[in-house]
């Protein structure tokens, strides 16, 4: 099937296999690895990506789903070499250890904050329910966050 | 050294690529004409492969082979496991080196676990690998399974290996039996307990990858492979299964998703991937699914424990005795017998002085994943134990558990302490660790709590977890003496451009610790430079000659202390050459902030740059010094270190529900000198995570045929955001005499005592319910089933 899609604010035409998830065609085809694929189940939360103006799991999506759609990944999230205030808040409170799970965090993090600019510690951690993480224990991700909110305002 | 950079919570240099999404994981590399693989695995606990059809796989598009067993004969051995039990008589699967085997790499003629690898299809695509995967059809014969020690043991029993009589690995002791039965005899106390710390998944989020590269010009092959030991796997790979020079093989690890103790044993794809490239003349991808991790990678904890304590009414435990089973799953794990051996088995005294001890620990082979290291592995199976037991010991004499912890800890001036099962801790303070827990948690406080929670309906429970953890493996002579096939020294390369920049190489791995941040501080701090001057190179065989890999928590406290002594003998160099060019004698000369002066003679100064550039030149030395800066070290402690610490958990849980909530968590540990607290600390709240996990949630579980309930993360729990309180933390700071920099292991040790704290606060929760004792995890159905088991 042909579909045609923004990612990263770059236009993508491309035959795709009805089969093929957003993830691998973003990872495969597009060669954006940061999405990555950390389990079979959509449990991990290591695919996320923006889709228009909400987050969702990439190896949830076929490709053929995004027909159209804008696509950001955690590589158009900022420009050349530059963080945005989340991700400075992260690297401040060393909220990556090994960095697998990091792009999937940051994307869904950024929704959460696109879509509450204030958000609680329950909210935060509600926020990243569906990013796990194996080496922080999640607590310097919350600081983050609220480190960003606080710096923000 | 200076004190500002070694010290300082500097900021990971590596995070911001991996924020932007550009750090680049084994599975995100690309090659040229780079082709995948897949594996086809065992579909039965235990079964007969009565014949492997791969006629229509291999019709598939875009498959290229399709390889099991037979083709692979002659030219690949089998793994071999390197951590023998040490002292016992042992038996394992045959290797033709005459060492451990640890198996096969594709399956001959049996598969011993679900998840065992039987054949290989290599395609232009994953997709196409994995399509292919399913069409090849294997015949078997199911047999009879055992999936736990007892079964195995048992008369009549399946066995597993032929080699390996009765499924018997080894029956490993460590203490005295005689007077520990002796003192249990005469005790006016004996208290006993049966506990099962269940086997979990380590999960890191990375999947294991491997790339195998081949150049037929020079015949050489190249391995990316998710390492944590990559001149280890170098060394294993190229000498005991590919059989190839060792000059002939560079291992290369790419950042690491995080391993927990699991990326440093050696897999079937790793030698796979490097056959295939060279057969097929294109470089061979193989990444793993989370499945295929699940039923796979090495699995952790799993030993059915029975302990008895002994001890006087007023509170002085006087004999402690563990008998545990561990279940090493189908294969021994490259280094698996080991960690279920001596590192739970010395450990079982803990923090305490107790004059009368025996451990034994069968280890046992059966028909599920292969064990090996989880984050604080054998040291947090010991400690849950043994704090579990001296709960019910406090219980049972009336007396407040965290006195009766203080009056048993070795005390300071007993230092060094050898606990009679062949551990002799180096420095510490046990109890001062364990007061500040208390004061932090407010302990006198906490009756308040429950009366208060009583009332709301809620049943309180307070734990304690104190533990000391062996760390920095090791002296290399020890760990021989341990059955460790290898060394446990590690090296350290510091070289110094003309320009006055550091280029520092160490032979560990990060798997997520911030090496290049925390070991350029190291450096720099003994330089005298500014840490941005130094860069870290790791993880690639052909830029650091060798090295141990990152395990057991040695990377910082064995690796650390080479790359200290290597700049400590760059700056007696400059020293020399200085003195040289300043016409005075070298004891005359200074060296502080990046400046080698004479005190009293104005002007009379060199750089650390002028240096550099000096000794770049080679003009004029001193007679007799060679030109440059470049140093190599290998450190080789005298023996291990043990960091220590005292958890404390407070919980809730609902009568009616069985739900549970940790209202309070208190950890302080003391690894000696911290050389980034950012960073240690990190490390610390993710291993508290990693620990509550077990307590509260994960398990794997096999039906009695050897299937794996548990393969995926929709059966399989691990804790989310939501799941983990906040932690109330500090430290103390006792150095370890046993390296230059005082250091001791910090990336596992906060995993050690997490089940222990929780596991004893449940069970004081629910001493009110009827309830004695309750085995991990703690969901809610679990304490909820107890609760009304209790009530009848």
């Amino acid at each position: 099937m042909r579909i045609t899609l923004t990612v990263n604010g770059d236009r993508v035409e491309q035959d795709v296999p009805p089969n093929v998830l957003l993830v691998d065609l973003l990872r495969d085809t597009c060669d954006l690895t940061g999405a990555k694929v950390g389990c079979d189940t959509g449990q991990c939360g290591t695919c996320v990506v923006r889709l228009g103006d909400r987050s969702v799991k990439s190896c949830q999506m076929l490709a053929v789903q995004a027909d159209g759609a804008e696509v950001t990944t955690v590589e158009g999230l900022s420009g050349d070499g530059e963080l945005t205030p989340l991700q400075e808040a992260l690297w401040e409170e060393h909220g990556a250890q090994c960095g697998f799970c990091v792009p999937g965090m940051v994307m869904s993090l950024t929704d959460l904050l696109e879509h509450d600019s204030a958000p609680d510690e329950q909210a935060i951690r509600a926020g990243i329910a569906g990013n796990l993480c194996r080496c922080t224990g999640y607590g310097a991700v919350v600081r983050a966050v609220q480190k960003a909110v606080k710096d923000k305002s | 050294m200076t004190t500002e950079t070694f010290g300082a919570g500097l900021k990971d240099r590596d995070v911001p690529a991996m924020l932007r999404g550009d750090t680049t994981f084994t599975s995100d590399l690309r090659l040229p004409g780079m082709l995948h693989m897949e594996f086809v695995r065992s579909e039965h606990g235990h079964a007969r492969i009565d014949g492997i059809d791969t006629a229509e796989a291999r019709r598939m598009p875009g498959v290229v082979t399709v390889v099991t067993s037979e083709d692979l004969a002659g030219k690949l051995m089998p793994m071999p496991c390197i951590w023998i039990p040490g002292g016992v008589e042992s038996h394992f699967p045959p290797h033709p080196y005459g060492v451990p085997g640890a198996g096969p790499v594709l399956a001959e003629g049996v598969v011993r676990f679900i998840g065992e690898p039987v054949a290989a299809v290599v395609a232009e695509t994953a997709e196409q690998a994995r399509a292919a995967a399913r069409k090849v059809a294997v015949a078997y014969t199911p047999l009879a399974a055992v999936t736990t020690p007892r079964q195995a043991l048992a008369e009549g029993a399946p066995q597993l290996h032929e080699a390996v009589p009765g499924n018997l690995n080894a029956l490993w002791t460590c203490g005295d039996a005689e007077r520990t039965d002796a003192a249990i005899a005469e005790a006016e106390v004996v208290v006993e307990l049966d506990l099962y710390n269940q086997r979990t998944i380590n999960n890191p989020m990375e999947p294991r990858a491997a790339i195998g590269d081949y150049d037929p010009v020079k015949d050489e092959y190249t391995l990316y492979a998710t390492t944590q030991s990559p001149h280890n796997h170098r060394f294993l790979l190229s000498a005991l299964v590919l059989g190839i020079p060792f000059n002939k093989l560079r291992v290369i690890a790419p950042p690491i998703g995080g391993s927990f103790g699991t990326k440093g044993y050696l897999y079937p794809d790793m030698p796979l991937v490097l056959l295939l490239a060279r057969t097929l003349g294109r470089p061979v991808r193989w990444a793993d699914t989370r499945e295929g991790l699940m039923r796979s990678t090495v699995q952790g904890r799993d030993h059915l424990q029975h302990v008895t304590l002994a001890g006087t009414r007023d509170g002085r435990i006087t004999a402690l005795r563990c008998t545990s089973y561990a279940n090493l799953g189908a294969y021994p794990s490259t280094i698996g017998p080991g960690v279920a051996t001596a590192l739970m088995g010395r450990s079982v005294t803990g923090p305490y002085a107790i004059p009368n001890a025996f451990c034994e620990v069968h280890a046992v082979f059966t028909n599920t994943v292969p064990l090996g290291a989880q984050r604080g592995s054998g040291r947090a199976e010991a400690t849950t134990i043994t704090e579990r037991v001296l709960d019910l010991y406090a219980k049972e004499i009336g007396a407040d558990p965290a006195e009766v912890r203080l009056r048993n800890m070795v005390p300071p001036d007993r230092f060094p302490y050898e606990n009679g099962l062949g551990w002799t801790y180096d420095s510490g303070d046990y109890a001062a660790a364990l007061r500040r827990a208390l004061e932090l948690a407010d302990y006198s406080k906490l009756e308040v709590l429950r009366r208060e929670a009583r009332e709301r309906g809620k049943l309180l429970g307070v734990g304690i977890g104190s533990f000391v953890a062996i760390c920095g493996v090791g002296p290399s002579t020890r760990m021989q003496a341990e059955g460790m096939l290898g060394g446990t020294w590690e090296s350290a390369n510091v070289r110094v451009h003309p320009n006055g920049e550091v280029a520092a190489t160490i032979g560990s791995t990060s798997t997520g610790q911030s090496h290049t941040t925390t070991f350029a501080q190291i450096v720099a701090s003994e330089l005298g430079i500014d840490p941005s001057a130094v860069t870290i190179f790791q993880a690639d065989t052909q830029k650091a000659p060798y090295g141990q890999g990152t395990y057991g928590s040695r990377s910082y406290s064995v690796g650390g202390p080479a790359l200290a002594l290597a700049a400590r003998q760059v700056i007696a160099k400059m020293r020399t050459a200085a003195a040289h060019f300043l016409g005075v004698p070298e004891d005359q000369v200074e060296y502080a902030d990046g400046t080698f002066s004479v005190p009293g003679r104005e002007g009379a100064s060199k750089t650390f740059q002028d240096m550099a550039m000096a000794l770049w030149y080679g003009w004029s030395l001193p007679p007799g010094m060679e030109p440059t800066l470049d140093v190599t070290t290998f450190f080789d402690p005298p023996d291990f270190n043990y960091p220590y610490g005292s958890h404390l958990a407070v919980v809730e849980i609902d009568e009616t529900t069985g739900e549970l909530e940790i209202v309070r968590y208190v950890a302080v540990h003391d690894v000696g000198p911290v050389g980034n607290p950012l960073v240690v600390n990190g490390q610390f709240e993710g291993s508290i995570a990693h620990g509550l996990g077990q307590a509260l949630m994960e398990r794997a579980r096999y039906d009695e045929t050897g299937a794996l309930l548990t393969a995926d993360l929709t059966t399989y729990a691990m804790p989310r955001a939501h799941d983990i309180p906040r932690f109330v933390m500090d430290t103390t700071e006792t150095p370890s005499p046993h390296n230059p920099l005082g250091v001791k292991g910090a990336g596992e040790i906060a995993t050690v005592p997490v089940t222990a704290a929780v596991a004893n606060a449940v069970c004081d929760a629910l001493r009110e319910a009827g309830v004695r004792h309750l085995d991990m995890p703690y969901t809610p159905e679990k304490i909820w089933r107890a609760i009304r088991e209790a009530k009848g």
